[in-house]
């Protein structure tokens, strides 16, 4: 039997249920490799509330009343709001913040049995590409401790790759769980827009937020994501009221001489579709008899290389690679940071100091309390965001940016739509580099802004995306690659995914 | 077009946030550093393109897997404007940062 921490989370639900090993030895197992907080990647742990978790698991399992994912361990991103750990958000702002309810995630998950194992560290408010911003501390790279691990979800993605849980809960704006995946040699899925609730997920952006589960592997991921996602209609105005699916049950399909016929329409072979203006000339992939395309610009040529020969497997399972275009694709970076800024100044408007989080100590009256409070809470990027919120949206700018923005948004969604009418599925890079040194960029808010260029096409679209794990480079740092479904079609995408971690080891690095 | 010291002043009024000298003066920078960036999103022609505000706007072609449309298309659901929570003031003003006979304390606003 392997050890328990190496174990999936299809693994260990299955062991859990033949009781080949109890909750409370599972949760026993990671609360120990939590000790010493490795990599920081946990901002807050209560074993005691981990263990009555655990225990009342085994009581499930063994009376036969047991949730499909009953005793296995998964942690969440500290956005989510918790009743039994506090909620930071990453910032000081939060502070030892207790809140009255769970998140609907969070509950869900409770409900098909999984253990909570404590709230893992991100940037301040999901405001991050490095998990530099937040308020407690960086952290570290599994992989090698002087990098990054990505962000906003760095913590989750750092805890799940250093074996202190199985899996995490993170969440997506503008690449939140895709981009801390690929860095840290782990699987993440952004479910389609609206998909899991948003009700009690700190609010950044609004129209982006979305939850999603990062594990080690795309069967992991669509167990965790069947159990995350369906309608809370009541609770959240932007929640789909599309029954839920389970995600699971596309992943074998199709068997024999088919292996990746697409799993969403009828026969004829998976088509994967390229954007030309991502993957570079000189590429070794023939795109359905065209010319190669223009490389795209600083894009590593290790990533590159991965991307390639991925592409090539996949080709040599079955699947063609076909070229398509995402014309406006290159305008994301301004578009998404309008966006955002616009709706996180609204957002977090909240806080003031009044009804709960910081207060400043010494004031002269009430508005300079909020402005105090709000200058102490917040840290710089999220002060920076706000600004930039408030620019965009004041009278005599509004037309020029923010409506602006939203029109080159439909023409991105637009884009894509044109897109998989030649495709099932678009695949590219997750991010231009593989994880950088602490410190690199920490001081160059755009450099941070100018990586999220292959992440944020999708969420500005509200697409199903994901990263899988596809080899390394040559410092031997993981390398991810990106998957783009169209609209609900999770199954169809994890499938793809899947086919590929089959015949590959990548993901059990 | 370049943002100036009073728009950064005037910014962080709007944003109920204070600057000192030298980080208004980094903001400055940065700020401008972003709005450079900017200037190539506002050289697109977008006549005739419909602001899109939200992504359920662009699953049009759903529309037969997803409920609350009419013909305008997807609106965003309300809800009825019914009481629906218990009523959980202590547990609700557990993180206030000041309390009193149950209502939220603020500095004296009137003299």
């Amino acid at each position: 039997m392997a050890d328990l921490h190496h174990m999936t989370v299809a693994e260990l639900s299955a062991g859990l249920k033949k009781k080949d090993f109890s909750a409370v030895e599972v949760a026993t197992r990671f609360l120990a490799r939590m000790g010493g907080n490795p990599h920081h990647a946990f901002l807050d742990i209560h074993s005691e509330v981990t263990l009555a978790q655990a225990l009342a698991s085994d009581e499930k399992i063994a009376n036969g009343t047991a949730g499909p994912l009953e005793g296995v361990p998964i942690a969440h991103k500290d956005i989510f709001v918790t009743k039994d750990f506090v909620t930071t958000a990453g910032s000081k702002m939060l502070k030892d913040y207790r809140s009255p309810f769970d998140a609907t995630v969070v509950t869900k998950l409770r409900e098909a049995g999984m253990v909570n194992l404590g709230k893992l560290n991100c940037d301040e408010f999901a405001m991050g590409s490095a998990n530099e911003n937040s308020a407690y501390g960086a952290v570290t790279n599994p992989w090698d401790a002087t990098r990054i691990p990505g962000g906003s979800s760095g913590g989750s993605a750092a805890a799940v790759a250093a074996r202190l849980t199985p899996a995490a809960t993170g969440t997506d704006t503008g690449g939140s769980i895709r981009q801390p995946a690929a860095f840290c040699g782990i699987t993440g899925i952004k479910p389609t827009y609206g998909r899991a609730s948003r009700y009690g997920m700190v609010a950044f952006a609004s129209s982006l937020d979305q939850a999603g589960p990062m594990a080690r592997s795309a069967e992991d991921c669509a167990m965790l994501l069947s159990a995350m996602c369906g309608p809370d209609l009541d609770r959240d105005s932007t929640s789909l009221n599309v029954a839920n699916e389970d995600f699971s049950r596309l992943l074998a399909v199709p068997a024999g001489d088919k292996p990746l016929a697409t799993a969403g329409k009828e026969g004829g072979a998976l088509k994967i579709g390229v954007p030309r203006e991502w993957l570079g000339s000189g590429s070794q992939v023939e795109f359905d008899g065209h010319a190669p395309a223009r490389r795209s610009e600083g894009t590593d040529k290790e990533i590159q290389r991965r991307m390639e020969e991925t592409l090539t497997l996949y080709q040599s399972l079955g699947a063609d690679i076909v070229q398509v275009s995402l014309p406006q694709a290159h305008l994301c970076i301004p578009v998404y940071y309008i966006v955002c800024a616009a709706e996180a100044s609204s957002n977090l408007s909240r806080f003031d100091g009044v009804k709960f989080g910081h207060r400043a100590k010494n004031f002269t009256d009430l508005a300079d309390m909020y402005e105090k409070t709000r200058s102490e809470g917040f840290g710089d990027e999220v002060k920076r965001r706000i600004m930039i919120g408030s620019y965009v949206l004041s009278h005599g700018y509004y037309d020029a940016y923010y409506l602006q923005a939203q029109k080159i948004r439909r023409m991105i969604a637009d884009d894509f739509q044109t897109a998989f009418a030649q495709c099932d599925v678009i695949a590219g890079p997750v991010a231009p580099t593989t994880a950088w040194q602490l410190g690199d960029k920490a001081a160059d808010p755009l450099a941070n802004y100018l990586a999220d260029i292959f992440t944020l096409p999708a969420s500005l679209a509200g697409l199903p995306c994901m990263s899988i794990p596809v080899g390394l480079d040559d410092i031997c740092m993981p390398v991810g690659m990106q998957l783009i479904g169209n609209y609900l079609q999770e199954a169809s995408l994890l499938n793809v995914a899947h086919r590929f971690q089959q015949v590959t080891a990548f993901h059990h690095a | 077009m370049s943002l100036t010291p009073q728009d950064i002043q005037r910014l962080a009024q709007l944003s109920r946030l204070q600057f000192e000298p030298e980080a208004a003066d980094r903001l400055l920078g940065q700020l401008n550093g972003f709005f450079d960036i900017v200037e190539q999103m506002r050289a697109v022609d977008t006549t005739s393109v419909v602001p899109m505000a939200h992504p359920v706007d662009a699953m049009h072609g759903l529309s037969q897997v997803i409920a609350d449309t009419d013909e305008h298309g997807i609106t965003l659901r309300l809800r009825e404007d019914v009481v629906s929570e218990a009523n959980q003031r202590e547990a609700n003003q557990r993180s206030a940062p000041a309390v009193e006979r149950g209502l939220f304390l603020v500095p004296k606003v009137i003299e």
